[in-house]
């Protein structure tokens, strides 16, 4: 049953619940605890040593049927009518009598199931890790069950003259074909098991690594994933940096105020008075290019935005082409889809204007920035060849405690066409290409980790 | 303790209608010496989970509540600064007349050194609740409610409480429980939880109750209460469940709400007494207000 377990956790481990070993370990004492007997319980008893969240518990309960159904084997034949004959009667008897014959002219069912089983783990069905490997192993698996000699038996039936040798050889025939069909099932379960999962991750992978403005932007295919992706990104990075702001203590003895406390007390320290530290709330101005240049990026920059918005207390988005507007509110009030297509309707696709833009910003929205803001601007810096009002970036870099760029286009681009991002960048403090969800999720992370301490 | 099946008997004896699954995460955690981490929704009955399994077993309850700011001072240990500093006091009285005999400074620091050394010792300890149920001889139930709502710093610190069941004070040593208590930890998910904590605990999540394990809940706690009426209720709260409201009725709500009728005399649902007492089952003005028009409609949907 070792085998079994470490199989099934494997299993478990391909569909994203993670198992370590002391877990394993557990999940083994559980099994000496609770035994086989009775299914519910031991499903139960394994559920609550190794899922660990809500997800898990989910994920568990759809590997653990897959892993541990296994459907009534329907490769049997119907067993002839009258019990007392040799299932073999008829059958060319040559050498050894094949056991796989013999099971599947008797129709045994369980007795083929467990076969199919012995068989599967000779022929390592359980390693399987891409889809093409199926038929192959499906091949593998009859062989090891003793495929060949039955091939032998049913062409030396058929060369026979006797009727009746005949038909048992066309019975045996039908029962290989439904023999081989449900070892293909039985294949593809495996893979399911096994090996979808992870062809999923690689693809999640790639994409993670994708250009969002390559050429025809993001196949629409991979959007929803993509949309997951991102949400699964901005989340990661709220589970670590919404935590707490303020550390209560950090151990060291505030001489000062234990003394002006003890006063009360005849000059005995009774009251420890620790130091505390204060500490910066995080104050985010993030200021996001939709315009057309940049429109297959924007969509995923807006929808960071969003999840970004959820993340930091103070934040101020704003979002601009021709002109600028602050979209709080709009990322405040609706769901990030409707979110997302109200900024895009109301501002998105416009011609740029960098310095218009500027403009707006200083004119209305100056006061937002102080020593503790950063700035981060996400955009490509093409402002067809306007004024990009340089001095305006500069009064913004002065007031700032940090201002970021993130240009969607690689660095050998920059200054190039309409392009003043080479200008720009004089004027940031970090400036940097960052045209994959995998950059921008590492670039926010290094933002956010400055304001947050471990 | 024998089996899930007594288990589930034995809580039913002591008010608490546990599922399966409740059943054999307890059972487990019990075999295998494990803490037990318990999510849920608000009000799904994680902490009543604790407080009947110490109402079964016979064991007192130890609860600590977590919040931010939580640290080991509160939760383990506290010197008892007041005393020591009193027996400082009786040591320099004491200490001239005991060294007064000495021939000089070595041989009154050799006595001194001689001298039981008493400040940090477990007299002048003051026990807080993780200690104490470390200290209990016949095991007790620990409670550790609202993890989440503590700092990471101290649930690291829980670490060798939960795996080892001791805890280290510098300067005394390692203190070890006589028998291990059984622990609980509540959560709410306001922050995901360390793996390694969720590593040394078993796993339990109590979602929200079917409507039949829900009718015995009700049935239990309120007893007296017509048959009829609860199943009315029920499937009323059940429905609203399926609808998209800002904090859905767990099981408390609904058990707060079938008392709540019994106080104004309802022998059925009707729509003028379920809208006098909405506000018992629903905790936010906007889902009253959204629900409000639509209780003769869900009042009258067939029992599912």
């Amino acid at each position: 049953m070792q085998g079994a377990l470490e199989d099934f956790f494997r299993a478990l481990r391909a569909s994203d619940v993670r198992i370590s070993p002391a877990e394993a370990i557990d999940a083994h004492r559980t099994v000496a605890t609770v035994g086989f007997a009775d299914r519910e319980l031991f499903k139960d008893a394994l559920c609550a040593t190794l899922a660990k969240t809500a997800d898990e518990v989910e994920r568990f309960d759809r590997t653990f049927d897959t892993f541990f159904t296994r459907q009534a084997f329907m490769a049997a034949s119907p067993p002839p009518e009258d019990g007392d004959r040799d299932p073999m009667d008829g059958l060319p008897q040559e050498g050894d009598p094949s056991e796989l014959a013999r099971m599947l002219m008797a129709g045994d069912a369980s007795a083929l199931a467990q076969a199919m089983e012995e068989a599967a783990e000779r022929a390592q069905v359980s390693q399987i890790r891409l889809s093409t490997q199926r038929s192959r192993l499906t091949r593998k698996l009859l062989e090891e069950m003793g495929l060949a000699e039955i091939e032998r038996i049913i062409a030396a039936a058929r060369r026979l003259d006797d009727p009746k040798g005949q038909a048992a050889g066309e019975r045996l025939d039908a029962a290989r074909q439904a023999l081989a069909k449900e070892a293909s099932a039985y294949v593809e379960r495996q893979h399911e098991l096994y090996a979808s999962e992870s062809g999923k991750n690689l693809r999640e992978e790639l994409l993670a690594r994708k250009a969002l403005n390559s050429d025809g932007g993001i196949d629409p295919v991979d959007l929803a994933m993509m949309q997951t992706l991102v949400k699964r990104m901005a989340k990661r990075l709220a589970d670590r940096y919404s935590r707490r702001r303020s550390v209560a203590w950090t151990g060291h003895l505030d001489v000062r105020r234990t003394l002006r406390k003890s006063m009360g007390y005849g000059g005995m320290p009774f009251d420890i008075v620790f130091k505390t530290k204060k500490i910066d709330k995080p104050s985010i101005v993030a200021i996001c290019d939709v315009s057309k240049s940049v429109a297959a990026a924007a969509q995923f920059l807006l929808t960071f935005l969003y999840s970004l918005n959820e993340v930091v207390d103070r934040m101020e988005a704003f979002a601009f082409s021709g002109r600028m507007i602050s979209v709080n509110a709009l990322l405040d009030e609706h769901k990030v889809e409707t979110a997302i297509l109200e900024v895009l309707k109301q501002i998105g696709f416009q011609q740029t204007d960098y310095g218009r833009s500027l403009e707006d910003f200083c004119d209305q929205h100056l006061d937002q920035l102080d020593r503790h803001t950063t700035v981060i601007f996400l955009g490509d810096a093409r402002s067809n060849y306007a004024d990009p009002r340089l001095d305006l970036l500069a009064t913004i870099q002065k007031r700032s405690r940090a201002l970021i760029w993130l240009n969607p286009e690689p660095e050998s681009y920059w200054g190039q066409g309409d392009s003043v991002m080479h200008r720009y960048q004089r004027f940031c403090h970090v400036a940097k290409p960052c045209n994959t969800l995998g950059q921008l999720e590492r670039i926010i992370e290094d933002v956010l980790r400055t304001y947050i301490p471990h | 303790m024998a089996s899930v099946s007594a288990l589930i008997q034995g809580l039913e004896s002591v008010g608490y209608i546990a599922s399966r699954r409740i059943a054999t995460a307890l059972f487990m955690a019990v075999n295998l010496q494990k803490p037990i981490l318990v999510e849920g929704s608000a009000g799904v009955g994680k902490t009543e989970l604790a407080l009947s399994t110490a109402a079964l077993l016979g064991l007192p309850l130890i609860r600590m509540q977590c919040y931010e700011g939580l640290d080991e001072s509160k939760a383990l240990y506290e010197w008892k600064y007041g005393k020591q500093l009193l027996y400082t006091q009786i040591l320099k009285d004491r200490m001239g007349a005991s060294l007064a005999d000495a021939v000089d400074m070595d041989a009154a620091m050799d006595r001194l050194h001689g001298m039981g050394d008493l400040f940090f010792s477990e007299p002048f300890l003051e026990p807080r609740p993780l200690m104490k149920a470390l200290q209990e001889d016949d095991g007790c139930v620990l409670l550790i409610d609202e993890i989440d709502k503590s700092d990471e710093a101290f649930e690291a610190f829980l670490l060798e409480v939960l795996s080892a069941y001791q805890v280290s004070i510098p300067e005394i040593g390692v203190l070890k429980a006589k028998t291990p208590p059984i622990v609980f930890l509540t959560s709410n998910n306001v922050r995901d939880l360390g793996d390694a904590l969720k590593r040394r605990c078993l796993h339990l999540h109590i979602p929200l109750p079917d409507a039949a394990l829900e009718r015995r809940i009700v049935a239990s706690r309120v007893p007296g209460i017509e048959a009829d009426l609860v199943s009315q209720l029920v499937s009323f709260v059940q429905s609203l469940r399926t609808l998209d409201l800002r904090k859905s009725p767990s099981i408390s709500e609904t058990v707060d709400w079938a008392r709540a009728l019994i106080l104004l005399n309802a022998d059925a649902l009707e729509t003028e007494v379920v809208r006098d007492s909405l506000n018992v089952l629903l905790k936010f003005e906007q889902d009253i207000q959204a629900i409000e028009p639509q209780i003769a409609e869900l009042i009258r949907k067939p029992l599912a």
